[in-house]
């Protein structure tokens, strides 16, 4: 395994990270947890127990946002934060201003979960927030931005690394979709009704809701492993040519491909194939990426063997490019007749989301962490043992909803001899209740190997060096 | 004296014109990337940067100090 040696205290801000991956691994286990509740609620509806606050309805919004803006967010400010001032060696501009983001964002989440669960909600996919913690998260992420883009201005290194091109455009377009997915008008302090209507309303929904896996839960992430992957692996990236027509592609046509959401809609003809042509050049760049990151390990392959660190990673991009071959797919018209309004799409969601995005974060933070709190983990045999758990329930997880979706998409598109349906509504969903028990399954292989994380990385920290942790208390003050 | 500017508001039009403009920007990126050898060979150089940062750097240094790597491929 390639080690950096460690650095002065007063070097970089650590500190901020450290609060970062900590909070992220929390959202984990909250936001997974969740998940596995309402699927297992889908299997077995009693679980509802009639109490509304335990309805699937609320609960969906909790998992969403604890688990893509809590873990996802808070795993991208953490190794954000980290990559820019290593690359940039430059210790993080404004550290009051980190701070706030920090305490804005988690208090963001958490009052964001908080209202769901009370029923307040916009109603928008992955983004329930009301207008009071919209403008809140705004403030948040301009903040996120000043801080960025600073710290990259005080930069020691003449060039700017492939990695934060990624976060850059990532910060940036976030800030865009937010703002004008958001925008709305106020009828009380928690209700508020969207500018856009009818068609234009799902339109501009869905160029939010699928930028936001495009540049949240994707080129973010590109820039996490552009860092991690060398890093890991102890050699530079496969080419770094690739990874400019990569990003520069990549960034260009995401922002065209919102529409194949709304396929067989009211939404003008051209639109749509518009969006499926974009979707389908997006095949390109997504690949030439992870082929950039896989090749990245030519040479060294052996490393597979011996690092478990390895192992998320160049499985978590083997995850990314089997889900962007995927998306493609299902993006065709045809093929959307059938998978859309099926669980075809949350398996395809939950591919890249387990696959690619967590098993990401996870060997990012398995590099993060020994580093962070300047010890070894504590046991590598665990992080084995997390890797297998986590893979074995990503598998169960999106085999049973190939099942389930497929399944379901061709029951009821099945006609008998008179024209009739072949199906009621009711026998889709009891086909269904075999693949909704092995999802929840394999749900709860992979927050079973978050929990391992959770202790493995507890113990690290319980049992760092002494010599160690009196260096790292006296970081927060040079912060 | 503005007229003309309603070309541009036809679908027809704008729409190979948009082709057109972003087709020739992302040919202009390749062409820069991968057209010049030196240029090539300085972009590839980048590919270190995350390891530049495995040994304590000097905070009183230059930046062409602290990466002469850098200075030997822009001053080539």
């Amino acid at each position: 395994m390639a080690q950096s040696s460690a650095l002065p205290a007063e070097q970089y801000n650590y500190s901020i990270v450290r609060r970062f991956t900590i909070m992220a691994m929390i959202w984990a286990v909250l936001g997974m947890s969740v998940g596995v509740y309402i699927a297992s609620e889908l299997a077995w509806p009693f679980l509802n127990f009639d109490i509304p606050q335990l309805t699937f309805g609320r609960l969906r919004p909790t998992h969403t946002t604890m688990v893509i803006f809590g873990f996802g967010g808070s795993a991208l400010f953490a190794t954000s934060y980290y990559i820019v001032q290593r690359t940039s060696q430059a210790r993080l501009a404004f550290p009051w201003l980190a701070e706030f983001t920090f305490w804005g964002w988690t208090g963001g989440v958490a009052l964001g979960v908080l209202t769901y669960v009370l029923g307040i909600t916009q109603g928008r996919e992955y983004a329930e927030f009301e207008w009071p913690l919209d403008i809140a998260i705004t403030l948040v992420w301009v903040s996120y931005f000043v801080v960025y883009v600073e710290t990259l201005r005080r930069r020691t290194q003449p060039h700017i690394y492939v990695a934060n091109w990624f976060y850059l455009a990532f910060i940036l377009a976030v800030a865009l979709l937010h703002i004008f997915n958001n925008l709305a008008v106020p009828v009380s302090l928690t209700k508020s009704y969207s500018l856009f209507a009818g068609v234009q309303d799902a339109m501009t929904q869905w160029w939010y809701g699928h930028n936001a896996v495009g540049f949240f839960l994707t080129a973010a992430f590109l820039g996490m492993m552009y860092y991690f992957v060398p890093k890991q692996a102890g050699r530079p990236v496969y080419s770094y040519r690739l990874s400019i027509i990569h990003f520069w592609a990549l960034i260009f046509l995401y922002m065209w491909a919102g529409g194949h959401h709304l396929h067989w809609t009211s939404l003008p003809d051209w639109v749509s194939t518009l969006a499926a042509t974009f979707s389908v050049i997006l095949l390109m760049p997504s690949w030439g990426g992870m082929i950039n990151g896989i090749m990245t390990l030519s040479g060294a392959w052996d490393k597979l063997r011996s690092d478990p660190v390895m192992l998320f990673l160049i499985t978590s991009l083997s995850f990314y490019g089997m889900s962007t071959f995927e998306g493609p797919l299902m993006s065709l018209k045809s093929v959307n007749a059938l998978s859309h309004y099926t669980d075809w799409t949350v398996g395809h969601v939950h591919s890249g989301a387990l696959g690619w995005v967590a098993l990401v974060s996870f060997g990012s933070f398995y590099h993060l962490i020994p580093r962070l709190w300047d010890s070894k983990m504590y046991s590598q045999t665990l992080i084995y043992v997390h890797f297998w758990l986590a893979t074995i329930g990503i598998v169960l997880y999106i085999t049973s909803m190939w099942v389930a979706g497929i399944g379901q998409g061709l029951m009821l598109r099945s006609f008998d001899d008179y024209g009739n349906l072949a199906y009621t509504f009711i026998e889709t969903v009891e086909f269904m209740h075999t693949p909704y028990v092995w999802r929840a399954l394999g749900g709860a292989f992979f927050v079973a190997g978050v929990l391992v994380m959770v202790y493995n990385m507890a113990m690290t920290i319980a049992r760092r060096q002494p010599a160690a942790e009196t260096q790292l208390s006296a970081k927060p003050a040079q912060a | 004296m503005f007229d003309w500017l309603m070309w541009f508001t036809r679908m027809d039009n704008s729409k190979p014109l948009a082709l057109v403009l972003f087709f020739g920007a992302f040919c202009g990126v390749l062409i820069y990337v991968f057209a010049d050898k030196r240029r090539a060979q300085r972009l590839e150089s980048y590919k270190n940067i995350p390891f530049d940062d495995d040994e304590p750097c000097r905070l009183d240094a230059s930046p062409v100090e602290r990466h002469p790597q850098s200075r030997k491929v822009n001053g080539q």
